[in-house]
Order: structure tokens, then C-alpha cells, then sequence
């Protein structure tokens, strides 16, 4: 059976909770302790990584492994967008910072989207050679284009300033800026996925001959999704790099690690799900938090002290808790399900009739 | 195109893999509004003479000319867009998409296949999208809910037709083997094809499900003005309801005509001598 | 650029490559037999010097038996992981292996760094005379150190056992049927489980002798000293022809003579050492994805 709430009805409730969570935002951002607030913004970046990438991942079918690419091109271009020239000219003390670039500056906004759109385009590039390999192959060469664009990143040295990164990035994700790309990417690959091309792209995920021979062109379908979920990361890279006010070529936080945590938070909250990839990146980041605390000195029971756990245990804990995820328990917190208002809808009625019978 | 007139010709085809001659110097026709039979023992090639058809492979030599075009160099999405359609030996529905998604997957290349039209259009035909930019007007939802409402109906309408509409909300992997049959030729069906290409409808049925299956394959020609080519081991479906027989063997065909032809036809008697075959 | 430069370097990329190659053989019989891409394989390596050195320091023994010790502790290592992780999940999706695989490459990798610490570890001063360590020889004008001849001289040695054990043993005759087809295999009445086993432990052992034999060269042990060599020895895996032995021994030999000679002949193209595998890894997968020795497979519709 299938019972519907129509359309107006959605868009009503959608906007109720959006105006909701907008005023709780707007509480948070008054009241919250900076530290608490730097988190809820990470939570939102890392949602936005998580959708990307489920889109790509876990929509589609593609394993990439090359995500964190085009998140650090989306950050570099971004940054070097909104850094001053004078800041420019003072940071690039190895070699001058090439002529076009120095005095190129804007706001937030428009480097957001550039940033996004250089990635996507990137995507592109990428995608158009790599999609035309099987599964391992895919995997492999995705993350060795992430890894040359990170090389390139470290020696382009007039364009990226090399080894020493960009720092003093001005700070200016807060919860609007972070929240609102989220509303904004929720949106967009939600209906993306709720309409015909969504079908597409889940039915090359089940099985690619069959969706090429019901009709679908699966090479420009897969590199739709690949481009769109290069965009996304490019706009994640962004806010990321405007939350962190550095970016370090060097540390492996911006490569494979990154690429690795976003699958955790995708994987977490169930490989194909929207709603799971929220989820999974809220608890991803809220876990990460708390077992950074306990690398630090601790009251163990409020009572005993002790030394903090070994640095390093954070990853350690995370991986081990991964592995036993993708042992015991693969479907992820919703697996392939969502969260949607019809499915809400139905719950309750089946609790409603449930009651009414007795 | 007129009754009996060829709609799907294949021009000495032959298909190699390395070394092995999976079809050889294949020629005949299927003809408009006709049920044609293609039947021949294990690894005879006849899966192969689909998917070389529905574009998998490119043939080592030959042509495949559909409608008047020629579809030889074609890609599978643009071939069906053109109208030929298939459904597979080993059931490969999506399995874990609901009925109705399963149909209405079938539809998308009706809003995303330019290049299909572009060939249609090439070829003096009328193309067959519904209007261009859809995957932006989809995403921004920008007159997208009546293309969705108008599929969705369809699809249920064609759902209604083959007897599925009380399963739509089910996923295609729940289904009994039989009704996920029933649904790939939905699936196929949906896509708004001229020829349907069924690969052994009937294997792992029942005698019941078998003459519920010819039946259905009956109607749906006359109701959906359907040519239809399929293959089949099921000898009571074969004779049951092909119009025409071909009958391959190592990649060539050694006989063709009618039932009655066809079974009498010593060559064919030798093909399948010892091989367990019982024709009925 | 005369001939003893071509002579050093042709030692020194045969040395690198035979040290990938030796990495390389795990990644494509894993690969050969379960369809999987081991991530954690070089993690493995590096515990593996982790084990010699640890052994080395805290009994204060032979360094011979520590690389005996360390060899095995590794091939225990490797049949473990298997085990644990990647058994329970032989009929899932591929996918979900490979993201298991990252996922024990970081557990490895953070355990080290938890366990043995961040800090390198010099390896050298494991050994109680370092001068074998040191000597040079000289060939013909070329300075070579007799290590490099050594490593050398103990990578062929180890590849004519490889060959032996694949080539002329029961159990090597099972591995190589059983990368051509596991279900019939099984029927044949071979434990397919305790050949696979066998393969992880095998590959685990050779992995480490690699990278005992790295250290010797660039003495540096730290947690992820195993990440870009055992990326680097993939991409041979694959150059070579994945699942393909004699490809990956080809397939490393030619990386690491790349390595050495094109930043050595263009020395602008030093920066750039680490990408030149990865540059290797697109071309070969654009032109030809099986490899220089591997077969193309057809998939059945």
C-alpha cells in the first residue's frame, strides 16, 4: 500500500523544519562556547563531504577513492581567492606568487563557487578517463590522481606556495555560511536523487549492462554524478579550508586520510543513504571530539586521573571500529534507506493503526 | 513500417572472440508484427546474435540494420532508444528498486538520450524526447512534477497490463522467480519499443507458468504492436507460438521455417541428437 | 654522464626494483586468487621491521634471527588478517573488502604509532658491525656499495625459491588453480581455505624481507614507511599485469629503474620522484588496464 502526503504537504513541513533548525542555529551561534560551535561547523562541512561522496559512492556505484583531490582544490582556489594580495606577497616568500593570481580577490560567496566549479571541472577531467575502468582499477586511479594533484599542489609553488601552504586564511565559515551549503547540497542531490536521474543512477549502481541496454547512457550518467559530487567537495573544501585558516599539502589531512574518513562517515550511516550520510558525518565528527579529549589527561569516573590515552589512539580507535563495522555489520546505520516525510508519514499510521487495534 | 516487411536485418554477422567463432556469417531478418523464433542447442550463439544486436559487442564483420538504419556501430543506450529492446538470460532486474522503479527506470531515456535523437534525426525520424534541459529542470524541480506524474502513471498503467500493479511497491529481489520474469518484460516493455528481444522467458517455469507465458507474449504483441524475436529452449513455447523458426548451431543456422519445417528438417534432428533434447 | 654513471644507476634501479618487485608478488597472488587489492600489505612490511628491530634491541640477539623472526612474525601477520578480516567477508560485495583492506592499512598504521611511537627509528643500530653496511666497491670506475650487490644477490635467490614453490609444489599448483577458478578448485578437493592462507603468509614474508632489506638501505623506520612503497609496489602489480607473478617482478624492476634514472637524467624531475609511479599507473590503465603481461577478460552478458 502506498500511502502519500502530497507534495504541498512536504514543502510545508520542509520549511517548517528548515526555519526551525535555522533558529536553532541562530541560538547556537549567541550562546554556544567557540570550541562547541567550531564542532557543529565541522559537523556541517563533514556533512557536505558525506553527501559528495555518497553520491558518487554510494548512489552510483563508482568506488572512488579520490575525493579528498577535489576537496584540496576547491580549498586552495577558494583561499587564494579571498586572501588579500598583500597577504598573498607576504606568504609566498619562496617564490613569488604568479602575476594573474596576485591580484585576484572576492568574496566568500563567489570563491565558494569557484572553488567549487575548478573541482568540478577537475572531476571532469578526471572522471572522463577513469570512469572507463572496472571497480579495483577505478579505485586505484582515483586515488592516484588525488595523489598527483597533491604532489602538484606541493610543487606548483608559485600557484599553491608549496610546502609551506596557505595560512592566516580569514575565518569566515560560521554556522550560516557552513549550514547553509549543507541546506543547499542536501537540496540539490536530494532531488537529484528523488527524480528520474536518481533512478538512473541507483539502477547502474544495481547493474550497469542492464541500465545501458534499458537505455542509459552509463558513461555520462557516471560522470554527471562524478562531476556534481567533484562540485560538492570543491564547496566542502572551501568552508574547510575557511574553518581550519591553513592548508598544509604536507599533512596527510587533506589526502588518502580524508578520503578515508569521509567513507567511515558514509559507511557509518548506511552506503547509498542521504539521511545516513548526515547522520554518520554528525557522529563521525562528535566521536572524533571526544576521543581527542581523552588523548588528553582525564578524570576516568569523574574520580580517577590519569594520563590521557597515547597519542594517536584517536585513528586507532576509529579504524578499529571501522573494520568491526565492515565485518559485523555492513548495512550502516541506515542502510539503504531514508529518512523522507512519506516514510515518517507511514511509521506513525502503522503505530496509529497499531494502537487503534489494540 | 507494414506487416511482414523486414524491421530488423542482420547482414552476415559473425562475432569472434580471439579465436573461438561464437557467430558465423549470420543472415536473416525478423519482419514486422511477427513472433520469430531462435532456437539451437547450449553455446550455439544465440545470446551472442542479441547482444551484438543490442550493441554489447561489435561484430567482427557484418551489419545490423534496424528500421532502415543501420545500427552496427551504435552503443546499447542509443539502440534502444531507437526502439529494440531485450530482456536477459539470467534475470538482471535492479534488484533492490521496487517494481515500479524497476518500469520507470525504463523511461528516463525519454527526457536523457540526445544523442539516440540525434541518430533518429539523422535518419529522417521523429525524435523521441520530450523536451530538452531536463536534468536541470529536474534537480531545480522547474516543471519536472508533470513529467514525474506523467511517467509514474504510465508506468503504472503498464504495470496494470501485465498483471503487476499489486506488487508495484515491492522490491524486484522480494518478487517470486516468475513474476520477476513477468517484470523484466515490463521493464522492456516500458522503454516503447518496436522489437522485444526475449532471452528463454520460459527457463526454470513451471507448465502452468508456460502457457500463462505464451499467452502473455501473444497479447502483448497485439496490444502493444510488438515485433517480437526470442529465444527459447522450451520446444512447447517455441512451437506454441513462433510464427517462424531459425535454428543455430556452432554459430550458424542450419534451418529455418516453420514449426512443422523445422522439426522435420533432418539437420536440425542431427544438432540436437544426443544432446537429451525432446521434441514435443 | 658517462658510463659509470649509467652503471651506478642501472645497480641502484635494479636494487629498488627488485625490492618493489618482492612487495609487488604479494599485492598480484592475493590479487590473483581473491580478487582483492590488500591495502594493508605494505602496512605489513613495516611491521615487519618493526618486528626485527624490536626482537634486534629487546633480546639483543643475532640480527640474522631477527630477520628470521621478523620474516615469520610477518607471514603470521598477514595469515591473520586474512583471518579476521577478510575471511568474513569473501562473499561480500568487493567493494566492502577494499574498504576493509584501508581500513586495516590505518588500524596497522595507527597502531604503530601508538605502540612503537611516531619517532623513526634508526635500523642500523640494530647491527653490531656496521661495516659491511659501509663497504664500497669499485666496478670499473663505479662506486657500488656491496650492499646494493647483496640486495640484489638475496632478491634472486628469494624469486628462484618463489618460482620453485609456485612452479614445482603441490600447494603451488593449487594457488595457480585456484586464481583461475576458486569453485572448481574446491571440488577438486583442495582446501581452497588453507591455500588462500598459505598465499597471505607467503606474500606477508616476502613483504617483509623487502623491507628488512630497505631498511638496510635507508635506514629510517617509522609507522608509515610502508604507505608509498607499498602504493609504489601496487602500481608495479598492476604495470606488470595484476595477477600475473612474473609481471609483477617485470612490472617492479621497470619502476624502480624509472625511479632511478629519470630523475637522475632530468634532474628537474626530482620534485616529482613520487608522481612518476602514479603518472605510470594512469598511462597504463588508459592504454592497456591488464598490464604489460596480463590478459584482457572478457565478461560474460
Amino acid at each position: 500500500m502506498d500511502r502519500r502526503l502530497s507534495t504541498k504537504t512536504k514543502v510545508i513541513l520542509t520549511l517548517l523544519v528548515i526555519i526551525v533548525v535555522a533558529f536553532l542555529l541562530h541560538l547556537a551561534d549567541k550562546h554556544m562556547d567557540a570550541y562547541k560551535l567550531r564542532i557543529l561547523n565541522l559537523i556541517a562541512i563533514y556533512g557536505i563531504m558525506a553527501l559528495s561522496l555518497n553520491l558518487i559512492n554510494g548512489i552510483t556505484g563508482i568506488f572512488s577513492l579520490g575525493h579528498a583531490g577535489f576537496i584540496l582544490i576547491g580549498a586552495y582556489t577558494a583561499a587564494l581567492l579571498t586572501l588579500s594580495p598583500e597577504q598573498k606577497e607576504m606568504s609566498f616568500i619562496i617564490q613569488p606568487i604568479v602575476p594573474w593570481l596576485a591580484h585576484l580577490h572576492t568574496n566568500f560567496l563567489f570563491a565558494t563557487l569557484a572553488g567549487g566549479l575548478l573541482a568540478a571541472f577537475a572531476a571532469f577531467l578526471v572522471g572522463w578517463p577513469v570512469l572507463r575502468l572496472s571497480g579495483d582499477y577505478l579505485a586505484i586511479a582515483s586515488l592516484g590522481f588525488a595523489e598527483v594533484i597533491r604532489v602538484v599542489a606541493l610543487n606548483a609553488i608559485s600557484i599553491t606556495n608549496g610546502p609551506l601552504g596557505l595560512k592566516a586564511i580569514p575565518e569566515y565559515t560560521n554556522v550560516w555560511w557552513a549550514y547553509g551549503w549543507l541546506l543547499v547540497t542536501l537540496l540539490f542531490i536530494g532531488s537529484l536523487v528523488s527524480s528520474s536521474y536518481g533512478r538512473a543512477l541507483k539502477a547502474i549502481r544495481e547493474d550497469r549492462i542492464a541500465a545501458e541496454e534499458m537505455g542509459i547512457n552509463v558513461f555520462k550518467h557516471q560522470l554527471l554524478s562524478f562531476v556534481v559530487g567533484g562540485f560538492f567537495a570543491g564547496v566542502s573544501g572551501s568552508l574547510y579550508a575557511h574553518w581550519l585558516t591553513t592548508i598544509d599539502p604536507r599533512l596527510t589531512t587533506l589526502g588518502p586520510m580524508l578520503t578515508f574518513y569521509i567513507l567511515i562517515m558514509i559507511v557509518l550511516g548506511g552506503l547509498g543513504s542521504i539521511s545516513g550520510s548526515l547522520i554518520g558525518a554528525a557522529l563521525f565528527a562528535i566521536l572524533v571530539e571526544w576521543l581527542r579529549n581523552l588523548e588528553e589527561p582525564f578524570k576516568l569516573f569523574g574520580v580517577i586521573q590519569t594520563n590521557g590515552l597515547p597519542k594517536g589512539s584517536r585513528i586507532l580507535v576509529i579504524s578499529a571500529i571501522f573494520v568491526a563495522i565492515m565485518i559485523f555489520w555492513q548495512r550502516g546505520i541506515m542502510g539503504r534507506n531514508e529518512i523522507t516525510w512519506d516514510n515518517l508519514y507511514r511509521w506513525f499510521s502503522r503505530l496509529r493503526r497499531g494502537e487503534k487495534n489494540g | 513500417m507494414a506487416k511482414g516487411e523486414p524491421l530488423l536485418v542482420l547482414d552476415h554477422v559473425t562475432m569472434k572472440f580471439g579465436g573461438l567463432v561464437a557467430v558465423d556469417d549470420f543472415t536473416n531478418e525478423v519482419r514486422e508484427g511477427e513472433i520469430l523464433g531462435l532456437i539451437g542447442p547450449n553455446g550455439a550463439g544465440k545470446t551472442t546474435v542479441f547482444n551484438v544486436v543490442t550493441g554489447i559487442y561489435y561484430p567482427t564483420s557484418g551489419r545490423i540494420i534496424f528500421d532502415g538504419i543501420d545500427i552496427t556501430p551504435l552503443k546499447p543506450h542509443q539502440i534502444t532508444h531507437l526502439g529494440i529492446a531485450r530482456t536477459f538470460q539470467n534475470i538482471r532486474l535492479f534488484q533492490d528498486m521496487t517494481v515500479l522503479e524497476n518500469v520507470m527506470v525504463a523511461q528516463h531515456h525519454s527526457i536523457s538520450n540526445p544523442d539516440g535523437d540525434r541518430i533518429l534525426k539523422m535518419n529522417g525520424k521523429k525524435p523521441k524526447m520530450n523536451g530538452k534541459f531536463w536534468f536541470w529542470r529536474s534537480v531545480l524541480k522547474l516543471g519536472y512534477m508533470d513529467m514525474e506524474k506523467k511517467m509514474r502513471e504510465e508506468a503504472l498503467n503498464l504495470l496494470e497490463k501485465v498483471g503487476l500493479a499489486s506488487l508495484a511497491y515491492e522490491k524486484a529481489s522480494a518478487l517470486p522467480y516468475g513474476q520477476q520474469r513477468k517484470l523484466e518484460i515490463a521493464r522492456a516493455l516500458a522503454t516503447e519499443p518496436k522489437i522485444i528481444l526475449l532471452d528463454e522467458p520460459a527457463a526454470g517455469m513451471n507448465p502452468k507458468e508456460t502457457e500463462e507465458l505464451m499467452d502473455f507474449i501473444k497479447r502483448i504483441r497485439d496490444e502493444f504492436d510488438l515485433t517480437v524475436f526470442l529465444i527459447e529452449h522450451d520446444m512447447k513455447v517455441v512451437m506454441g507460438i513462433c510464427e517462424r523458426i531459425i535454428v543455430m548451431d556452432y554459430g550458424r543456422i542450419i534451418s529455418e521455417g516453420t514449426a512443422k519445417e523445422v522439426q522435420n528438417d533432418p539437420k536440425v534432428i542431427e544438432a540436437y541428437l544426443g544432446k537429451e533434447w525432446e521434441v514435443i | 654522464m658517462n658510463i659509470t654513471f649509467l652503471v651506478q644507476n642501472t645497480f641502484n634501479g635494479i636494487m629498488l626494483g627488485g625490492l618493489y618487485a618482492l612487495i609487488a608478488v604479494g599485492y598480484t597472488m592475493v590479487y590473483g586468487i581473491l580478487r582483492l587489492i590488500n591495502f594493508a600489505h605494505g602496512d605489513v612490511m613495516m611491521m615487519g621491521v618493526y618486528f626485527a628491530f624490536y626482537f634486534a634491541v629487546l633480546t639483543k640477539s643475532n640480527v640474522v634471527i631477527a630477520f628470521i623472526v621478523a620474516v615469520l612474525g610477518a607471514a603470521l601477520l598477514g595469515f591473520l588478517i586474512d583471518n579476521v578480516a577478510y575471511k568474513p567477508l569473501r562473499n561480500a560485495p568487493r567493494i566492502s573488502a577494499l574498504i576493509t583492506a584501508i581500513g586495516v592499512s590505518f588500524f596497522l598504521e595507527s597502531f604503530a604509532v601508538v605502540v612503537f611511537g611516531a619517532i623513526p627509528k634508526p635500523f642500523t643500530s640494530i647491527f653490531k658491525s656496521q661495516t659491511l653496511l659501509m663497504k664500497v666497491l669499485n666496478v670499473g670506475g663505479a662506486r657500488i656499495p656491496v650492499l646494493t650487490f647483496l640486495v640484489i644477490g638475496i632478491t634472486a635467490v628469494i624469486f628462484v625459491f618463489l618460482f620453485l614453490i609456485v612452479y614445482k609444489t603441490k600447494i603451488g599448483m593449487a594457488m595457480r588453480a585456484i586464481s583461475a577458478d576458486i569453485p572448481t578448485t574446491s571440488l577438486m578437493g583442495v582446501n581452497v581455505n588453507f591455500v588462500i592462507s598459505f598465499t597471505f603468509a607467503l606474500g606477508s614474508a616476502l613483504a617483509a624481507a623487502s623491507g628488512l632489506m630497505w631498511s638496510m638501505r635507508y635506514p629510517n623506520v617509522f609507522p608509515y614507511m610502508g604507505f608509498m612503497p607499498g602504493m609504489k609496489a601496487f602500481i608495479a602489480a598492476v604495470f606488470g599485469g595484476i595477477g600475473s607473478i612474473p609481471g609483477a617482478i617485470l612490472g617492479g624492476l621497470l619502476l624502480g629503474l624509472i625511479e632511478i634514472f629519470i630523475p637522475a637524467y632530468f634532474q628537474s624531475m626530482m620534485m616529482y620522484r613520487d608522481a612518476l609511479a602514479f603518472i605510470i599507473l594512469i598511462v597504463i590503465l588508459l592504454v592497456k588496464p591488464s598490464g604489460l603481461l596480463g590478459k584482457k577478460a572478457v565478461e560474460k552478458v
